[in-house]
């Protein structure tokens, strides 16, 4: 198998290249971060990050063929015979294949994504029936990867302005949550021409995200909501 | 030599359950703290747990706190202590509903309530039926739970320190802890953190051993760190293998799913269960599952081209109940097994998976140093890398998270009284890093080995010698090369000498730690003569309460072991006696 990897390392390199690597297939490598951590073996400077090794923690989002996704989880078998791998594009690269999330998580920060309820805290939990928590599915799961905020335009040009899907699906996870009780100072939040409406519906998010998320949807949902408000 | 110093009132190591509970406490006593990760806290291991944390809220069956205790002192083989278990058990509801509070989305019963689940070892009135307690979102609570307590930290305005990684403790004359050694990873500078308080949560260590669910960042850092500061580990022979790891990835298959209904079966399509523990069947202790697995396969019933798995069956429960349930399960299963669990069983084999040991402590997170329980100032654990020892012999699935939350919260708030307490930090002591700079520059110059022939060698070691049965020869042995390893571990050499993200460099350190968590875990296995929980001797086939009913501590200089009594007196109920441990 032909592998050619995106390298940087800012301690000598005054510019970035692609290094071409061959590297047999074993019958125990099932997914391309297999691959790659029996490069490291070999070339130990080959720079990554990787945690859980089952597409749970997030570490490990990378541009593959062109297309962002979790190492840990994309099976080899998936590639054809020859693998192109790069950093999430539109984040500054700290080396080879780590990228500085700083903003990406300033982004996340900035929603207010965690649960704002002004009533005294109960005795016990408060209620809420199955539909109202199915609400949450297919929001909560996300693993704040990257993937598909690296991979959306608008994030691109306006990375400092516009939320981007992961962010803003986050918004929603909290506004669909019936025990959330700032709906409207979370709307307020998205009045300006950026923040929300800078999402063109491009889709490339739901198409890269590795848990089958559509951050669409949920940006589509806070538009209708905005909508109804006005 | 000029190394940049920060001042704080406390330092959390760790950004898991339990780092980041404790730092919820800390921020909110208004101190100046800082919570330390290697990662990113949601990528934390904390976030792969999948079937529960468990607590006796009674939302599906009638239940009682005094049950679940009874539940997880006979669970540890009574090798728990009873009043640490009375603690937590005691504060497990409301531990479960201030994460509820906190936005945790657990899934919900038809009334509203927290949805609970039946779980190994977990029953209603002192072993007499099985009870739903474990109290689950999906098959991602830990996903669940981790993010939700990040976002709390994010309202809370934590301030943390990611990607910065802790080498060593600094102790002062008098041995209290004065603060930490640290390495920022992006930029490679090395940095003192002088702190009034400092805790530890780093997680387990489940890579020392070949076949593990643990994540890669599993290294044991914390008990590396205590190691060399001359603090003993706890129980480090109690390791608890997981009946059902995706056989060949390592990947695990929550009990949630035998919770639900699953089963195993072996070759010839008997649900073997049934003959090793007639009541529970499936659901008892994972020790005990393990061991039937292990013995199945031992027997030559098991399945698979080398006879080496067993199959758990889930198709009877449906597509519906697997997919609203269990869909994390559905998408390992067809990751890593290529096997659609609504069609077809998953093959399994029992896979290292939770450390019971780790750095002793006492019920307030305080970090003790002997035999006599005396406490280190100014140091904490909680969490995975802790031994509290509300786990004994063998952990209960889903009283983990629990501990988490409990000792996390219990030692955030001593930690906070006690740094009020004090005007300023201690100075640091002379030389204080000079320990830690000796290990880096040793990186710079070695010649011997590299990284990954060292920490192979170790996983296969362990694997071979110190698994879900032991041997003593294989032990004696085991020991005998864990030693020698341990020495030359010291002359490992990296070839990336570069600053920026250097992650050979910081697998290399993570190696001094895992060797030291492997040479204590087979130290302490070789010298305890019974089979306990978790530990299971050939040799010495039963539990012997009269000699061994006690906590062994193992202190990495010179190799010694020492032993300490297990706590039989609970906080304020009765003692639960010790009987014959039957499910
Ligand atoms: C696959 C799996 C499923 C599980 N399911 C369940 C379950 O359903 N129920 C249950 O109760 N238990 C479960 N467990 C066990 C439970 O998840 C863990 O015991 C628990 O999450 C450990 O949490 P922690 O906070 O102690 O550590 P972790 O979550 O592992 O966090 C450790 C933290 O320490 C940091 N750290 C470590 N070393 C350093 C260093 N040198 N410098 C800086 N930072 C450092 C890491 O960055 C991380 O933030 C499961 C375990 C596994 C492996
Ligand atoms: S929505 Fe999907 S792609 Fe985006 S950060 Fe979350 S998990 Fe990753
Ligand atoms: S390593 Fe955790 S998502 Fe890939």
């Amino acid at each position: 198998m032909r592998l050619s990897i995106y390298r940087f390392n800012p301690d000598i390199d005054k510019d970035p290249y692609m290094q071409d690597f061959e590297i047999d297939v074993l019958p125990e490598d099932h997914m391309l971060l297999d691959l790659l951590l029996r490069l490291k073996v070999q070339d130990e400077t080959l720079t990554m990050r990787k945690s859980c090794r089952e597409g749970v923690c997030g570490s490990d989002a990378m541009n593959i063929n062109g297309k962002n996704g979790l190492a840990c989880i994309t099976k080899i078998s998936s590639l054809g015979d020859s693998i192109v791998l790069r950093p999430l594009p539109g984040l500054p690269v700290i080396r080879d294949l780590v990228v500085d999330m700083t903003q990406f998580f300033k982004n996340y920060h900035s929603v207010k994504p965690y649960l704002i309820n002004h009533d005294p805290v109960p005795e016990k939990e408060r209620l809420q029936s199955p539909e109202q928590r199915a609400e949450l599915d297919g929001l909560y799961e996300c693993i704040l990867c990257g993937a598909c905020t690296t991979s959306c335009p608008s994030f691109w040009w306006n990375p400092d302005k516009f939320v981007g899907p992961a962010g803003l699906l986050q918004s929603y996870r909290f506004i669909a949550d019936s025990r959330d009780q700032a709906l409207q100072e979370r709307l307020d939040d998205f009045e300006d021409p950026y923040r929300l409406y800078r999402c063109h519906n491009i889709m490339n998010c739901v198409d890269v995200c590795p848990k089958g998320l559509s951050p669409s949807k949920a940006i589509g949902k806070i538009k209708e909501l905005k909508l109804k408000r006005m | 030599m000029g190394i940049n110093t920060i001042t704080y009132d406390a330092v959390v190591v760790g950004g898991g359950g339990a780092g980041l509970r404790a730092a919820l406490a800390l921020s909110d006593a208004g101190l100046k703290v800082a919570v330390i990760s290697k990662v990113f806290p949601t990528r934390s291991h904390t976030v792969a747990a999948q079937g529960g944390i468990a607590a006796s809220l009674g939302n599906a069956g009638e239940d009682n706190w005094l049950w679940h205790m009874y539940d997880t002192i006979k669970g540890s083989d009574y090798l728990g202590d009873q009043d640490a278990i009375e603690y937590m058990c005691k504060n497990a509801a409301a531990a479960v509903y201030e994460l509820e509070h906190f936005g945790m989305p657990f899934d919900r019963m038809a009334d509203g309530k927290i949805y609970q689940r039946p779980f190994g070892g977990m029953t209603q009135h002192f072993g007499k039926s099985t009870i739903s307690r474990t109290c689950a979102a999906a098959d991602r609570t830990g996903h669940a739970m981790l993010h939700t307590l990040y976002q709390r930290n994010i309202a809370n305005n934590t301030h943390f320190l990611i990607e910065w990684f802790a080498l060593d403790l600094i102790r002062d004359e008098e041995g209290d802890v004065v603060g930490l050694i640290v390495m920022e990873i992006e930029t490679g500078e090395i940095s003192v953190l002088n702190s009034k308080t400092t805790m530890l949560a780093t997680g387990g260590a489940g890579r020392i051993f070949q076949a593990s669910t643990n994540a890669f960042i599993n290294t044991g850092d914390g008990l590396g760190m205590v190691s060399r500061a001359n603090i003993p580990l706890e129980d480090m022979e109690f390791w608890q293998f997981h009946p059902t790891g995706v056989a060949g990835a390592g990947v695990l298959i929550s009990e949630g799913v035998r919770g639900e209904g699953g089963y195993l079966v072996n070759s010839l399509g008997e649900r073997f269960m049934q003959r090793y523990a007639p009541n529970a069947m499936d659901l008892a202790s994972r020790d005990v599952v393990s061991r039937a697995i292990a013995t199945e396969i031992k027997e030559g019933r098991g399945v698979g081209k080398n006879a080496d798995t067993v199959l758990l069956k889930l198709d009877h429960l449906g597509e519906d109940v697997i997919k609203s349930k269990l869909p994390g399960i559905r998408e390992i299963a067809k990751n890593f097994a290529n096997i659609d669990p609504i069609k077809d069983p998953i093959p399994v084999v029992p896979t290292c998976h939770y450390m019971m040991g780790g750095i002793p402590t006492n019920i307030h997170g305080q970090v003790v140093d002997n035999a006599k329980n005396r406490v280190v100032n100014g140091l904490y654990a909680v969490g995975e890398c802790a031994c509290v020892s509300v786990h004994g012999a063998n952990r209960l699935g889903s009283n983990s998270l629990l501990d988490l939350m409990v000792f996390g919260r219990a030692a955030g708030d001593h930690m906070a009284d006690y740094s009020k307490k004090l005007t300023h930090a201690k100075p640091l002591p002379v030389n204080h890093a000079e320990q830690t700079m000796t290990r880096l520059f040793r990186l710079e110059n070695g010649s011997g080995e590299s990284v990954s022939e060292v920490g192979d060698s170790m996983r296969r070691i362990m694997q071979a010698h110190c698994g879900v049965f032991r041997f003593p020869e294989l032990l004696d042995k085991g020991a005998k090369e864990i030693k020698e390893l341990a020495i030359r571990e010291n002359h490992i050499r990296i070839k990336d000498k570069n600053k920026i993200f250097n992650t050979a460099r910081i697998e290399a350190l993570e190696l001094d730690n895992l060797i030291e968590v492997a040479k204590a875990t087979m130290l302490s296995a070789q010298a305890r003569e019974e089979s306990r929980g978790a530990h299971c001797r050939e040799d010495f086939p039963e539990r012997n309460d009269e000699t061994w009913l006690k906590h062994t501590l193992f202190y990495s200089e010179g190799n010694v072991l020492d032993y300490k009594p297990v706590v039989t007196k609970p906080l304020s109920v009765e003692t639960f006696p010790l009987k014959a441990r039957v499910y």
